[in-house]
């Protein structure tokens, strides 16, 4: 027992240190930057920085951008998923769809997005014809200065997620016994749902939710490829005074980052106070006792846009992958063409895959020394605030002040810094992924291994890491994928010197080849699906191998 | 006694010596060259250029593709912060303007190093030719010049056929094709390089632009172009509330039709362009009858550049007349060449009679005189003053 507490202690020791310490060094040093003070600059402290970065032009506008943006998106998100997940819930093998399409990374999903809304996009190509257009009609999409483009590409990326969480929240409980008994009172199946089983399963959204809202108001590579420019976005705002020569700016651009965290906290405050309205019109709306009309279509057609929008985007990036000439107004570009192809830095995705496979693997070997140490301490290792906080931060709020507090560190910006950096924000998802399945282990398997005297070390060796194959793979797939999808880590920790798929693509975004940009989205939006497409076919493929050992047994 | 030989001839010329050393330390080297990665061509151009100094020099160039060149000074600038004076991340910057004045008064920069260069002498150096002055900023042999620049405008000839002569022109143009004309944002070089070439034709005295910049010529001179500017914006691309974030950026626009007019530092991007399929084979380049900005590119190496001999190797290497004939040749790069024509022997410039031509691809007496570019401080004022002129 004492072991176990002193391995409880070290775990958390040492999540603390890879964990913990860098969030807490990299926002310290930005909050200290906004001061005005920077490592090995110095400088002396005051409110100078933040004076002159609510100076900048257009700065009011950027703060309201990115409320207008981020609580638009999180709010229209999370009206669609109601329903949705209300629709999806008595449909088998609804996780499959969706966490693929949660896999694609914003960065791929907003180049593909970009390109079918463009004016002389896929929808404005299909216009033409028949409206007889010769130039691509002059409608501001993507880029729009409301941030429309901007909103429905998180809207895209936001729901599947909601959803994911809903059903996950859903899964304890007997859904289909609670819908009888609303329907038997009355209710149209969505009011069972949307009135009488959401507002119960809430509580389990509230923390998804706040990560959802503080990433809708702090995303850069989808600000970059489809927000407004002028002004952007508060947050494209701070990248590019961090980007520019002069080392001053990077005190106002540390400042607005604080302002940013004060603009976050404020909405999830505002939020948290709108819970009780909401709560109390909810039950109001109950009493009232309105059973409501069923709407068989309309969720279907929305699950149809939420899908198929996306699906559409990556056709179009495959399209222009392989497109030749392609002028406005034709459908279909001339072509194939595989000159692009012949293009690519092979090695960038190379870099992808080797920092996706080492960061995923360290976040595995962490995720299941804490679950082990749990079960061997019998008791919570009480991390959820360290898990939680790198997905509540802005990682623009702290990667900056990483970066150069790894560098006064001795650790170089390179592929060291982008592993360390990434492992912040896999490292949740990869927990979060496996705690369920694991603490759901049949503890009769695990008293019998006991019982014929296993120790600990076969039983996790034996029994309970192959019972869980299939949720590791699923949770290794869901790192890999976050790991392919992150930007700022490898832009900001990397320098410059670690080219990823989506830096690339969010660098060629604002190129002139918009073939070459597709060919790096579209590898970048496959990528991830190649490792959920893993995580399902290799652990049936052993279990057929298991099996036919068995046989010839 | 042939080493001997060798020995007592390089030793009779000690830059010789030098660069021998200078080759001798580069071998094994893998340079980090920091450099907008937002063309594919020269990207293609410098991947080629590694496979060349591997195999002549045994240097091997890692382009770093930057989306803005002030990343790489950022990170410079981040190093000597934290007292990183040697073992640098950054070798080699293709720089110029703002950010070559920034890193030189910063004391950011290896050099001067150019005369070192043996591929220095097919170069003008005299002290008032375009490879010596890099926006009015003294080059002073600390930035290594490999590309040349100079501003032109492209349009669509089937679809505005009709371009105007001068830059007070532009205004017209856009009231009789509203939304059809725009420019990258000047936050951008390019944007910033498109206010410039309107304020050395429309301010009162051009001469005063040569000088650092000052509240009360800023003034004066800048007048005339905020007048014409708030006349030309309400008739361009998006009414004026949104700007392509680079000359890229805007090339896609002009292939997609939304707009009939781009604008870049390279007369043979367009023809480029059309060759790789990505602009229509309409498109034409054209300048204002006065003539346009230019500059050339340069490379320079900062202070604490881990690779620094190889650095040099390939500064050395890009200067070459056949690395150069290959960069002009319009199915490489198309980049006007930065050597000087009197310096080249017979078979160097055949290497340039020999390039292939494209309809798009104008000649250089085609272009009208090249301006000088405003003291790099102007530019900085410029982009400043634009912001908050149109901030919503």
């Amino acid at each position: 027992m004492g072991g176990a507490h002193r391995a409880v202690t070290g775990l958390r020791v040492a999540l603390l240190l890879l964990i913990g310490a860098p969030v807490g060094l990299g926002a310290g040093l930005t909050a200290l930057a906004a001061l005005g003070w920077q490592p090995g600059l110095g400088g002396d402290l005051s409110l100078a920085g933040f004076a002159q970065a609510l100076a900048l032009p257009g700065i009011g506008r950027s703060l309201w951008l990115t409320l207008l943006t981020g609580l638009g998106a999180t709010l229209i998100a999370l009206a669609l998923s109601v329903p949705l997940s209300g629709w999806l819930i008595g449909r088998a093998g609804a996780a499959r769809v969706l966490a693929p399409l949660l896999a694609v990374p914003h960065a791929a999903l907003a180049l593909g997005l970009a390109f079918l809304l463009a004016p002389s996009g896929w929808i404005a190509r299909l216009l033409a014809m028949p409206l007889g257009w010769s130039v691509p009609p002059a409608w501001p999409l993507p880029g729009d200065p409301w941030g429309g483009a901007l909103i429905v590409g998180l809207v895209l990326k936001e729901v599947p997620f909601l959803l994911l969480v809903t059903l996950a929240a859903a899964a304890p409980r007997d859904i289909a016994a609670e819908m009888a008994v609303g329907r038997s009172l009355g209710y149209a199946p969505g009011r069972v749902w949307a009135r009488l089983i959401w507002p119960q399963l809430y509580p389990a959204l509230r923390l998804p939710l706040f990560i959802t809202l503080s990433f809708a108001l702090s995303v850069v590579d989808m600000a970059l490829i489809l927000g407004p420019s002028h002004p952007p976005t508060l947050v494209v705002q701070i990248l590019r005074l961090l980007m520019a020569p002069d080392l001053a700016l990077r005190v106002p651009a540390s400042a607005l980052a604080l302002v940013l965290l004060g603009l976050i906290a404020g909405v999830v405050a505002l939020w948290i106070g709108a819970e009780r309205g909401v709560a109390s019109l909810g039950r109001h709306m109950v009493r009232a006792g309105r059973r409501g009309r069923a709407w068989p279509g309309c969720a279907a057609a929305g699950a149809a846009l939420g899908a198929g929008l996306p699906l559409l985007a990556l056709a179009g990036l495959a399209l222009w992958s392989v497109a030749g000439r392609w002028t406005f107004p034709q459908l279909w570009p001339e072509g194939p063409s595989l000159a692009r192809w012949g293009r690519v830095d092979w090695s960038v995705l190379g870099t992808t895959l080797g920092l996706g496979v080492v960061v995923t693997a360290l976040a595995l070997a962490l995720a299941v020394a804490v679950l082990e140490a749990e079960d061997r301490a019998r008791r919570p290792l009480r991390i959820g605030a360290l898990i939680v906080l790198p997905l509540l931060l802005p990682q623009i709020g702290f990667l900056q002040g990483l970066t150069s507090g790894f560098l006064v560190l001795g650790l170089p910006p390179g592929p060291g810094a982008v592993i360390w950096a990434e492992l912040l924000f896999v490292f949740p998802y990869v927990l979060l992924a496996l705690a369920g399945p694991w603490r759901a282990l049949d503890p009769a398997h695990l008293r019998a291994a006991a019982g014929l005297g296993a120790g600990p070390w076969r039983v996790l060796g034996r029994i309970k890491l192959p019972l869980l194959q299939r949720p590791l793979m699923a949770a290794a797939a869901i790192g890999f994928a976050v790991s392919a999808a992150q930007y700022l880590a490898v832009l900001l920790p990397g320098a410059g010197r670690v080219a990823v798929l989506a830096t690339e693509a969010v660098t060629l975004s604002s190129g002139a080849d918009r073939r070459l940009a597709a060919v790096y989205g579209l590898l970048l939006a496959l990528l991830p699906l190649l490792g959920f497409a893993a995580a399902l076919v290799v652990p049936d493929w052993q279990a057929r191998d298991r099996r036919g050992a068995g046989d010839g047994a | 006694m042939r080493l001997l030989l060798a020995a007592l001839l390089l030793g009779a010329s000690p830059a010789l010596a030098d660069w021998s050393d200078t080759l001798a330390e580069a071998r094994g080297q893998t340079v980090y060259w920091h450099a907008w990665g937002g063309d594919p061509r020269t990207n293609d151009f410098i991947a080629w250029a590694s496979t060349q100094t591997e195999a002549r020099y045994g240097v091997t160039i890692e382009q770093v593709k930057l989306t803005d060149t002030a990343e790489a000074v950022a990170r410079v600038l981040a190093e000597q912060a934290a007292g990183q004076d040697t073992g640098g991340a950054v070798d080699l910057i293709w720089i110029n303007g703002p950010n070559f004045l920034a890193m030189k008064e910063a004391g950011l920069l290896h050099g001067p190093f150019v005369a070192d260069l043996p591929n220095a002498r097919f170069v003008d150096l005299g002290p008032d030719a375009p490879a010596s002055v890099d926006f009015t900023v003294p080059v002073e042999g600390y930035e290594s010049p490999w590309r040349l620049a100079k501003f032109v405008f492209a349009h669509d000839a089937a679809r505005a056929p009709e371009v105007p002569a001068t830059m007070a022109g532009f205004v017209d143009w856009a009231a009789a094709h509203p939304g059809r004309m725009t420019h990258p944002n000047p936050a951008n070089f390019m944007g910033a390089s498109f206010l410039k070439q309107a304020l050395v034709e429309l301010a009162p005295d051009p001469a005063v632009l040569a000088q650092p910049v000052t509240d009360a010529a800023f003034a004066a001179q800048t007048a005339p172009l905020w007048a014409w500017y708030d006349a030309l914006r309400p008739n361009l691309w998006r009414q004026g509330t949104a700007f392509p974030e680079n000359e890229s950026v805007q090339a896609q626009l002009l292939a997609d039709g939304e707009v009939d007019v781009a604008m870049f530092f390279d007369p043979a991007a367009p023809a480029a362009l059309i060759e790789q399929g990505i602009l229509p084979d309409t498109v034409r380049v054209f300048t204002p009858e006065a003539g346009s900005i230019g500059n050339i590119s340069f490379v320079a190496i900062p202070f604490n550049a881990a690779h620094r001999a190889g650095a040099e190797v390939v500064a050395d290497f890009l200067l070459d007349p056949a690395t150069q004939a290959h960069m002009q040749d319009v199915t490489v790069l198309g980049s006007y060449s930065v050597l000087d024509p009197a310096r080249l022997d017979a078979d160097a410039q055949a290497l340039f009679d020999a390039l292939p031509s494209a309809p798009a691809l104008p000649a250089l007496a085609d272009l009208g005189p090249t301006l000088p570019e405003p003291h790099a401080s102007w530019m900085t004022r410029l982009t400043a003053e634009w912001a908050a002129r149109t901030a919503p």
